[in-house]
């Protein structure tokens, strides 16, 4: 078993919270990972990632080799479409739909939707609107990770785990709310890849 | 023990707590600044009393682990690759007075400049000063370094350096730690005067270093961590240094390749190992991340050897980090690209944080300064570095930490009036006083704009060295008071600041204006902080 992750967004958008808590469920399944992450200057509002390497054998590369992602998790729409080169031929592509509008050219949001849309394998999740309906508007990454849950070979109640352990100091409200986002999302991508 | 799941960093971190470290000095700087912040944070420095703090710059921090070495205490020194550049003249003569305790250099190269103004090879550092120099491939190789730098260090009484990229710096992975040595007694050096560098002693120190470096290249020999795979396809072999070799194991074991690979994270360069896979392959590829050190040494110049192929062949770029497409065209094999990136996808450079004091401190010198004319503002590395950017076009260099004062003194004094710098404050605490004091003493018509934000910004909000001290280190430099002026960087005050920032544009001589306000993400942190104590 071997999975390669992109995780994109904007700095400021805290990608890596999804980025450990997929760690955090990996190591729990015994699987070997290497997490690449951005810090520094690009931290400040500009485009960020970390490619995300889990497997049962070992990992050689800290990153991820072109045409071999399997999945591209994005926070942010335009951000997900930075990435494709590293995308495989049967890779996946998931995408929240806010945009980040902190440069004065950011493209026609339809634009960017349309070239999502063109891909074979995608899901547009609103991760907002559904953070705010189950009442935590800040959880939306955690949304993000339950839609990809689907994808990842781990088994959701790890996940689950995950996310408690990375929210415990934040007290239980704060983790149930995480859990019913992790749920909610990947409650829509199961629906999406059964169509 | 439990594995933990550590970065690059955070690796270097816990090993030289493991290894008995009594103390870390650093001065932030991507991707080096994780290092010092693991520490800072763990319970184990504080349970162990181990001395933690930034320093003012990278050339104290240097010097302040040298004097930790000399009462024979195990210590460690951090930065980034440019930071070397600072801390050169302490690190040069280290190599010669030699140490006590245990001394390890760990400097983050930044390939690629991911956050830099280069991508220096600290390598040719470490071959300068004719020290050992370990360059771990992964995070445990990190970590178990750390106890080998050591080790090396003490039996030759010479600093190591440990040299780091930002991949390895920033990417995390699992980690299995050792006991916990404990750290040693203090005991002073047995020869009084090793460390008093009086040309008669230096000689007879520098012919001790060079008297050893014959064991140290048997050491790099011996070393565990340099190794030769076989292989029977003798058609082209590999020499990997570092990550890199990460890189090609990724390519070789994906397309079941089967040559000879010649690992490298100790130097100096093993002559033996690497003579061996030369001799024994038609060609060799030659994967360094950063500069190609020892491709040119093996081509010899003039180029003397032609099978040997690297970045200086264009078989690999000749600059920016490797990764394994890179590698894998390297050897011939196509890399299958996934779809391409969509032409309505905009770069996003980096940028203020909304509500950033910076923002109006640039509204209100531009506006200031708009009589003038364009071209006359120096300024130097920190957010503030961003006033370079759309919309604001605001500074006109970003050279080192601190060339901002100088470089506008050089220009006031060659009679360009006015003439301004922009720093920041923990910028200015690490390189601009000095330069200060050149203009105070000169009596050269300066500006100096500091951004204040009472923290050190771009490396992610550490201590600054003299928060609240700026206006009486200004003065105790010799700056008139009544040519220090505060001002306090909000949309409300824009007027009254655009005025203040005028009047000393007019003036001629040095006057200091301070842009204070704090940085909106520390704010913002602290007052989270505030809402979980209530
Ligand atoms: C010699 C050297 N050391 C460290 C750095 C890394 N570095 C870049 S900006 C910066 C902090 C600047 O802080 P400050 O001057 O207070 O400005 P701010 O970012 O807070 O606006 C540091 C440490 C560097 N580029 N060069």
């Amino acid at each position: 078993m071997q999975k390669d992750v992109i995780i994109a967004g904007v700095g400021g958008q805290g990608i890596l919270s999804i980025a450990a808590s997929i760690g955090l469920a990996a190591v729990a399944e015994n699987l070997r990972l290497k997490q690449s992450e951005v810090h520094g200057m690009s931290q400040r509002g500009g485009a960020v990632q970390s490619n995300l390497r889990i497997s049962d054998r070992e990992i050689s590369s800290d990153l991820i080799p072109l045409g071999s992602a399997d999945l591209i998790i994005s926070v942010e729409p335009m951000e997900s479409l930075r990435y494709l080169p590293w995308l495989s031929e049967n890779g996946w592509l998931i995408t929240n739909t806010t945009p980040v509008k902190n440069i004065t050219n950011y493209p026609d949001l339809e634009e960017i939707m349309a070239e999502i849309r063109s891909l074979n394998n995608h899901i547009i999740i609103e991760a907002d609107r559904i953070a705010r309906e189950i009442g935590s508007p800040r959880s939306s990454n955690m949304v993000m990770l339950g839609a990809a849950a689907p994808f990842l070979d781990i088994g959701f109640e790890n996940l689950e785990e995950a996310v408690r352990e990375l929210f415990r100091k934040k007290g239980n409200d704060i983790i149930e709310f995480n859990l019913k986002a992790l749920k909610a999302g990947k409650d829509i991508a199961s629906e999406e890849i059964s169509k | 023990m439990k594995n933990l799941m550590l970065l690059g960093d955070e690796a270097v971190a816990k090993a030289g707590m493991d290894a008995g470290i009594s103390g870390i000095y650093a001065y932030p700087g991507t991707p080096s600044t994780e290092i010092m912040e693991y520490v800072q944070t763990s319970g184990q420095a504080s349970d162990g009393g181990i001395f933690c703090q930034w320093s003012a710059n990278e050339k104290t921090a240097m010097e302040a682990a040298l004097g930790m070495s000399f009462t024979g205490k195990r210590a460690m020194v951090c930065m980034k690759h440019v930071g070397l550049n600072v801390a050169a003249d302490p690190f040069m003569n280290s190599a010669v007075t030699g140490i006590n305790g245990g001394l390890i250099l760990v400097v983050a190269d930044d390939p690629s400049m991911h956050s830099s103004q280069n991508e220096q090879d600290s390598r040719y550092y470490g071959k300068f000063a004719m020290i050992p120099v370990i360059e771990p491939s992964n995070q445990q190789e990190a970590y178990d370094m750390v106890f080998h730098g050591f080790e090396l260090s003490e039996k030759y009484r010479l600093p190591v350096m440990l040299r780091l990229t930002t991949r390895l710096s920033h990417s995390r992975s699992s980690v299995k730690p050792e006991n916990a040595l404990s750290q040693k007694e203090l005991s002073l050096p047995e020869d009084p005067r090793q460390f008093v560098l009086l040309p008669a002693i230096a000689r007879k120190r520098y012919k001790y270093l060079l008297s050893v470096q014959d064991a140290l290249e048997k050491e790099s020999e011996d070393s565990p961590y340099n190794t030769i795979t076989e292989g029977t396809d003798k058609s082209v072999g590999f020499i990997a240094c570092g990550l890199a070799y990460n890189y090609l194991m990724e390519v070789m074991v994906r397309e079941g390749l089967d040559h000879p690979v010649l690992k490298v994270t100790q130097y100096p360069l093993p002559g033996i190992l690497i003579g061996k896979i030369t001799g024994d392959c038609d060609s060799v590829i030659v994967l360094e991340e950063g500069y190609p050190f020892l491709e040119e040494m093996l081509r010899g110049f003039p180029v003397t050897d032609k099978r040997i192929r690297g970045r200086l062949d264009g078989t690999l770029p000749r600059d920016g980090e490797l990764n394994p497409d890179h590698v894998a065209k390297a050897i011939g094999i196509t890399v299958k690209e996934g779809p391409a990136v969509p032409a309505v996808i905009k770069n996003r450079p980096p940028s203020f944080c909304a509500g950033c004091g910076h923002i109006d401190m640039f509204n209100a010198l531009l506006e200031a300064i708009d009589d003038f004319g364009p071209g006359r503002v120096f300024s130097d590395i920190g957010c503030y570095t961003l006033g370079a950017l759309e919309p604001f076009n605001a500074i006109n260099s970003c050279v080192d930490m601190g060339a901002s004062v100088t470089m506008a003194k050089g220009a006031a004094d060659a009679g360009l009036h006015p003439s301004v710098c922009v720093i920041g404050d923990s910028t200015f605490t690490h390189s601009g006083m000095t330069g200060l004091l050149d203009a105070v003493n000169d009596k050269s018509s300066i500006t100096v704009l500091i951004g204040d934000n009472s923290t050190t910004g771009m490396t992610g909000g550490q201590k600054s060295s003299a928060t609240g001290r700026i206006e009486s280190i200004c003065a105790g430099i010799g700056v008139l008071p009544e040519r220090i002026r505060v001002i306090e960087p909000l949309r409300k005050n824009h007027s009254r600041n655009v005025e203040i920032i005028k009047e000393e544009l007019e003036y001629k001589g040095v006057s200091v204006v301070i842009a204070r306000r704090e940085c909106i993400q520390v704010a913002t942190k602290s007052r989270k902080q505030e809402k979980k104590h209530k």
